[in-house]
C-alpha cells in the first residue's frame, strides 16, 4: 500500500467537492487510482480525455505509483 | 529574450512588445487571443481561467524553448491570463521576433497551438442563459 496525495482541478474538483485527498491505496498506476477515486465520487467520469501529472511532471496513466507521490488529475485542458 | 508568465491582471501589450525589440530582427509577429461573445451556439458573457501555475509556467517555457530551437527565431515570449475576464479582454498573447518573417509566423503559430493543448489551464464560460460550463469537459462529470 502507498500513501499518496491526490489533487483535483477545475471540473474534477467541482465533481468531487474536494481539492485534495490523502489516500492509502493499493492502486499500481494513476489509471487504477482514478478508478478507485471514481468509485467514491460517483460524479467523476471517465479519465479517457483527461491528463495526469505526478509530482508536477506530466505522466502516463500506466506509470508506477510510489509512496509519497502527489498525483494531479487534470480534466481536458482549454487554454488560449 | 524569452519568457512565459501567467498573470491575474490585464496584459500590457506595449510593455510586452518592448521585451521583443531587437536590432538584429526585421520581423515581429504577435498573436492575441480575445474573449469572444459566443461559443458553440451559446451567448458568452464572461469567462474564468483556472491555471495550475507551477506546471503552466514550466510547460510554457518548454514550448518557448522548442520554438526557438525548431524555427531559429531570436526572441519569443508569452503571457496567459488567469481569473475572471470580460468580453474583448486579452486572454493570451504570444510574440516572436526574428531576422526574417517566415520563421516568426511559424514559431508564433507553433507556440499558441502547443499552449492550447499542453498547458494545465481550464476555461469556464458563463452564458446569457445563466448556465456556466467548463469548456472541453462535457463528459468529465455528472451535472448536479
Amino acid at each position: 500500500m502507498n500513501q499518496v496525495n491526490v489533487r483535483y482541478f477545475a471540473a474534477f474538483r467541482e465533481a468531487t467537492g474536494v481539492e485534495t485527498e490523502h489516500l492509502q491505496t493499493a492502486a499500481a498506476s494513476p489509471a487504477e487510482l482514478f478508478s478507485e477515486c471514481a468509485e467514491r465520487h460517483d460524479r467523476l467520469q471517465s479519465f479517457s480525455a483527461a491528463l495526469v501529472a505526478i509530482n508536477d511532471e506530466m505522466s502516463n496513466w500506466d506509470a508506477p505509483l510510489n509512496d509519497g507521490d502527489e498525483v494531479l488529475f487534470f480534466p481536458p485542458v482549454a487554454g488560449g | 529574450m524569452k519568457s512565459f508568465e501567467v498573470t491575474p491582471t490585464a496584459i500590457d501589450l506595449e510593455e510586452f512588445r518592448r521585451r521583443l525589440l531587437d536590432n538584429s530582427c526585421g520581423a515581429y509577429v504577435q498573436f492575441d487571443g480575445w474573449v469572444r461573445d459566443h461559443n458553440e451556439g451559446q451567448k458568452v458573457l464572461r469567462l474564468e481561467y483556472e491555471v495550475y501555475i507551477p506546471m503552466a509556467v514550466k510547460e510554457g517555457l518548454r514550448i518557448i524553448d522548442e520554438a526557438i530551437q525548431k524555427f531559429g527565431v531570436s526572441n519569443a515570449c508569452g503571457i496567459h491570463r488567469s481569473g475572471l475576464l470580460e468580453l474583448s479582454d486579452i486572454a493570451v498573447v504570444v510574440g516572436v521576433s526574428s531576422p526574417h518573417r517566415a520563421a516568426a509566423f511559424d514559431a508564433c503559430r507553433y507556440i499558441i497551438d502547443e499552449v492550447k493543448q499542453r498547458l494545465p489551464i481550464w476555461k469556464k464560460e458563463y452564458y446569457a442563459s445563466g448556465e456556466a460550463e467548463w469548456v472541453n469537459c462535457q463528459h468529465c462529470a455528472h451535472p448536479v
